[in-house]
């Protein structure tokens, strides 16, 4: 089998992610799910980075383990969940019908994306493409002159959900005074 | 020959109907409609202050105060009557409550009946202590002042209105006769009414010979009514509702005999029904007089369908409705109706179905004498000279379909015959006074149909007005008779009834008017010359001889295999006997109510007299139109006679020939020539020989007779006896074999939409609770359960999409 | 960058995804429910991603902006159950279940 180093560390982080995702899945301790799931941002970021997708790697490692899972932990810890933590899965059957629909949603997933996808850029598009413009435009500007040129507006509106959850997560969480 | 041309000039020129310009016809039927709105007006508003607020259910002066009927159940009146304390009574003003509390309608201010009440206060001082009972009813208690809303308005409308149709009645018919033999008809074009596909219905009237002679005959015997209703029915709280009613039944007897179509005179038809039930069952809050008025109504609604489905029919057939194109139509014959054929036997028999449910025939008679329980001017207007004759009418204004039709105008005279007879018969053993009327009334429509079915029209059309005007003048005259025994009760608190004739006797020597004149309206019924009866009964039962002999077009046809002629013998017999019968039980009447010692007892019996001018003036006019209205039809052939003719003999003959004109024309079309009538003089001296042999029998035989009062005269022992006083069982027999058949279905089926129809709608209800608590439980309020019923549903789509 | 075949990273995608789903079925306690939605929305980026150099560079794009919007959400459900937790004394979702019937 004639593989490339790409691909085997491709295959070595997609496993990694799987697997670390079904052990976040079957953890009682919600602390062990938070790392699990620490793991798996960590592999696909990996993945990420594989592809040609910098900036999206590093995002998602800064943001998304970086930010939002710590802040995950931090609410567990306030909750104090890590400790006397009960069982909190379903019961058996309960257990065979995610585990069933998860199977089916792959499987049917799966047949979707082995057939033909639509190519809206035709098909000289592809991953030299993506690196050319990348050695345009930078690894930043890849996204950064697309986001504030055609897509400023959503943009701002990001930036003012971001707003509306800040003062949001605040209101809520607060004792009453 | 000449009358066969005459024939075809008259129909020609009814059919073209360039006659006479009718002077204000709609005027003529609005009158009483505008009548009948501004009493229902008065009726609800005014009565309402009045009287603010019912008294109850049985008490004495609401209820029980006009019932006919008799006061057998009067004894728990006594205890619901509040003790009052009479004041004196006299011409003094009463207190307000005593006002409110007898009931302000007691008297009007009309004083001119002082008279009545000094007598009454006679009887009055003597009972001040008592507490009001049902014979305070009639009593003249203080009146209550002047009370021009609910009585002097419409003492003054209703009459008002009808004697206004009649003068524009008789103006139309001047008219008419002015405009010269041809040229008497007229159709007054209303709107078009129903125009739908083929059928051009439109409300117009149709004045012509037939419909300006029903119509004077009942705005002028339905004026004198109302103005007899005046004093009688003036203490009556109801006042203003009773002269709505009946302006409201001439506006749509009016409707009925002036329109131009079937479905205009059905509107009439079903009027009067409408209006007979609200006058029957007048005083409804006693249970037996609204029970009467449905039993009317339901009775008649029998002979509706009937005449529904002759209409359909007729339209079905010929298409079209009104009388001119009927009558065209079914002459010219194009349109397939054969003569004789069963399309227009069936027409004419389902039109006699509702003319036998309107004029009370066999077997639909029933309704009529219950309906005495309305009161008695009630009874004269609708059940003696106006409703009940509606269905002469209908036959005669269809006469073209009945002498196309012989075997079904056999059946009607046969059936007219035998319900004579019938009638009669029961009438020989009653005892209230109006059930003797109104079983007479039966016999003498008996007669009238009898005469319209043999094809003798002219003959039907001319006993119907002299009945008119005897039969209203004696049912008056009984309603004066009760109205005096009435107040001779009363006065001394006699719970004795009223109408019955064995509390009667010797009464003319307190109502002499009264006795007068239903003397010659007995004389006229039982068909003593020269009075009107004898004129036009004989005509009818000559009319029977007649055709036994074979000059009717009917001689030669068939009913049932037997012979037209024969039929018409053995009606002439029959219709004979009904005659003596006739003659027998009016005697028989007259005897126990104004000859002999007076039964009313010693007390009551100074409270006899004679009502005021409302009551007697109807009575001296219709007594004299009962003399001499039998003058208006003489025979050319009766001699003597001829002198007090209008210049020519059998002038109604002639004046409603233009109408028979196409009866005519059937016969001459399909009979052909009949053999010229010989006018023997054996069947008028026959009628006179039953007239008076009848009088003379009910003299001999109940003349001496010692009648004892109501309470104590022994009841009827043998068996015809009992039999004829029961009515032959016949309403018993109804009852077993259709009421409660019908009845039991009823409740069979009611059983049915109960159980299973409901139980099958239940069951829907009962369907969606389940499915709605078994999906409920769907809503588990678990967050995983809702996540996994959308990805499964993820998954439907997702996999419908690839399996695509 | 153009050895690792298209279909084995959208593969892999659809297999996190299936993870995820499971997870939200069977987990009771929110917080880890919460944690198992973010990781479906991670396999949805990474199918972006995977598809973006043939799609055009709006994929990556989209990612960004999936991924501030997962930021935000996850600040205030995280507020949601901090507060839910004050009346309850506890994350376990057997206990909200009052919008049964």
């Amino acid at each position: 089998m004639n593989l490339t180093v790409t691909q085997v560390l491709f295959f070595f982080f997609a496993s990694c992610a799987a697997g670390s995702a079904l052990a976040m899945v079957t953890r009682r301790n919600p602390v062990a799910c938070a790392m699990w799931l620490i793991g798996t941002f960590f592999s696909v970021a990996a993945i990420y980075t594989l592809l040609g997708a910098y900036f999206i790697g590093i995002i998602q490692i800064l943001v998304y383990a970086g930010a939002i899972m710590v802040l995950f932990l931090f609410v567990i810890m306030l909750l104090n969940l890590g400790n006397d933590y009960e069982d909190d899965i379903r019961g058996t059957g309960w257990k065979i019908a995610a585990g069933g629909a998860g199977l089916i949603i792959i499987a049917l997933l799966g047949r979707v994306f082995a057939g033909d996808l639509p190519r809206p850029l035709g098909n000289a598009a592809g991953p030299g493409m993506l690196a050319a413009a990348q050695a345009e435009r930078g690894v930043v500007g890849l996204i950064g002159i697309p986001l504030y040129n055609e897509y400023v507006v959503p943009l701002q509106a990001t930036a003012i959900l971001l707003l509306v959850a800040v003062v949001g997560a605040v209101v809520l969480a607060k004792r009453k005074v | 020959m000449l009358l066969l041309q005459e024939a075809a000039h008259g129909a020609a020129a009814l059919a073209e109907g360039n006659g006479f310009t009718p002077v204000l016809p709609w005027l003529i039927v609005g009158l009483p409609l505008l009548g009948f709105v501004l009493n229902g007006l008065l009726s609800v508003t005014a009565a309402r202050r009045a009287l603010p607020t019912l008294p109850p259910v049985g008490d004495p002066y609401y209820d029980h105060a006009h019932d006919d009927h008799g006061h057998a159940a009067a004894a728990p009146a006594h205890a619901l009557a509040p003790a009052h304390a009479h004041a004196a009574v006299g011409a003094g003003e009463p207190s307000e409550q005593e006002s409110l509390d007898h009931g302000v309608d007691a008297h009007p201010v009309d004083r001119a009946a002082a008279r009545d009440e000094a007598h009454d206060a006679h009887g009055h001082d003597v009972h001040d202590a008592h507490a009001h009972d049902v014979h305070d009813a009639h009593d003249d208690h203080a009146a209550g002042g002047p009370k021009p809303f609910t009585h002097t308005l419409p003492s003054l409308i209703a009459p008002g209105v009808l004697i206004g149709s009649f003068v524009l009645a008789v103006l139309n018919f001047l008219a008419m006769k002015n405009a010269g033999e041809g040229a008497r008809l007229a159709i007054a074009e209303g709107w078009s009414w129903m125009p739908v596909g083929n059928l051009h219905v439109d409300a117009a009237l149709q004045l012509d010979p037939l419909s300006i002679l029903m119509t004077l005959i009942i705005t002028g015997v339905g004026s004198l009514i109302h103005v007899f209703s005046i004093g009688y029915m003036k203490e009556d709280p109801g006042y203003p509702r009773y002269m709505a009613y009946l302006n409201l039944f001439v506006f749509f007897m009016l409707m009925l005999v002036l329109g131009s179509s079937y479905p205009v005179m059905f509107v009439g038809w079903e009027g009067v029904g409408l209006c007979s039930y609200l006058l029957i069952g007048f005083w409804f809050r006693e249970k037996a007089n609204a029970d009467a008025g449905k039993k009317a109504f339901i009775v008649n609604r029998i002979g509706d369908f009937g005449f529904l489905v002759a209409m359909m029919l007729l339209f079905w057939n010929v298409g079209a409705l009104d009388f001119a194109t009927v009558n065209q139509t079914l002459l010219a014959g194009g349109s397939g109706v054969e003569f004789a054929g069963p399309v227009i036997t069936a027409i004419a028999l389902f039109f006699f179905l509702g003319a036998a449910g309107k004029s009370a025939q066999i077997p639909l008679y029933i309704w009529l004498p219950d309906a005495m329980a309305g009161p008695t001017p009630v009874s004269a207007l609708i059940h003696a000279a106006t409703m009940v004759t509606a269905g002469v009418y209908l036959v005669v204004r269809s006469s073209v379909i009945y002498t196309m039709a012989p075997s079904a105008s056999l059946v009607v005279a046969l059936v007219g015959a035998l319900t004579a007879i019938f009638a009669a018969s029961i009438g020989l053993k009653q005892w209230d006074i109006k059930k003797v009327l109104a079983y007479s009334t039966v016999s003498q429509l008996g007669f009238m149909f009898a005469a319209v079915g043999m094809g003798a029209y002219v003959a039907g059309v001319f006993h119907l007005m002299t009945h008119a005007f005897f039969k209203a003048c004696l049912f008056l005259g009984s309603g004066a008779v009760i109205h005096a025994m009435h107040h001779a009760l009363h006065s001394t608190h006699n719970p004795a009834d009223a109408q019955d004739m064995r509390n009667m006797g010797g009464l003319r020597k307190y109502l002499p008017v009264t006795f007068l004149t239903m003397g010659v309206s007995t004389l006229a019924i039982a068909g003593v010359p020269p009075f009107a009866g004898f004129f036009s009964k004989d005509e009818i039962i000559g009319a029977a001889w007649l055709g036994a002999e074979g000059s009717s077009h009917l001689s030669g046809a068939t009913l049932f295999g037997i012979h037209g002629s024969t039929w018409m013998g053995v009606i002439g017999v029959i219709l004979s006997i009904a005659a003596f019968m006739t003659a027998f039980y009016m005697g028989r009447m007259m005897l126990y109510t104004f000859f002999g010692d007076n039964r009313t007892g010693d007390q009551e019996r100074k409270h006899l007299h004679e009502g005021d001018w409302t009551l007697t003036l109807p009575l001296i006019v219709l007594g004299i139109l009962a003399v001499v209205g039998g003058f208006l039809n003489v025979e050319t052939h009766v001699p003597i006679v001829q002198l007090f003719n209008f210049g020519q003999g059998e002038a109604l003959h002639h004046w409603l020939h233009p109408v028979l004109a196409g009866s005519d024309d059937v016969i001459a079309q399909n009979v052909g020539r009949l053999e010229e009538p010989v006018h023997a003089l054996w069947p008028i001296a026959l009628a006179i020989v039953i007239g008076l042999g009848g009088l003379a029998l009910a003299a001999a035989m109940l003349g001496r007779r010692r009648l004892q009062t109501a309470e104590v005269q022994p009841a009827y022992q043998g068996g015809v006896e009992k039999t004829l006083y029961n009515k032959w069982y016949v309403d018993e027999l109804y009852d077993r074999v259709v009421v409660k058949p019908v009845g039991g279905l009823s409740r069979l089926f009611a059983r049915f939409d109960m159980g299973v129809l409901d139980w099958i709608v239940d069951l829907f209800g009962r369907l969606a609770q389940m499915f709605g608590i078994a999906f409920g439980r769907l809503q588990t309020g678990q967050v995983n359960t809702y996540a996994f019923v959308l990805i499964v549903g993820v998954l439907i789509v997702l996999g419908s999409f690839v399996a695509l | 960058m153009n050895e690792i075949p298209l279909s084995y990273s959208l593969g892999l995608s659809a297999i996190l995804f299936g993870i995820g789903v499971a997870g939200v079925i069977v987990r009771r306690n929110a917080i880890v429910l919460f944690m198992c939605v973010e990781l479906m929305l991670n396999a949805v980026n990474l199918a972006f991603v995977a598809l973006s150099p043939y799609a055009g560079v709006e994929g990556q794009v989209f990612v960004f902006f999936v991924i501030a919007v997962a930021a935000a959400e996850a600040a205030v459900g995280l507020a949601i159950m901090i507060a839910v937790f004050r009346h309850r004394e506890s994350v376990d979702m057997k206990n909200f279940s009052l919008l049964r019937w």
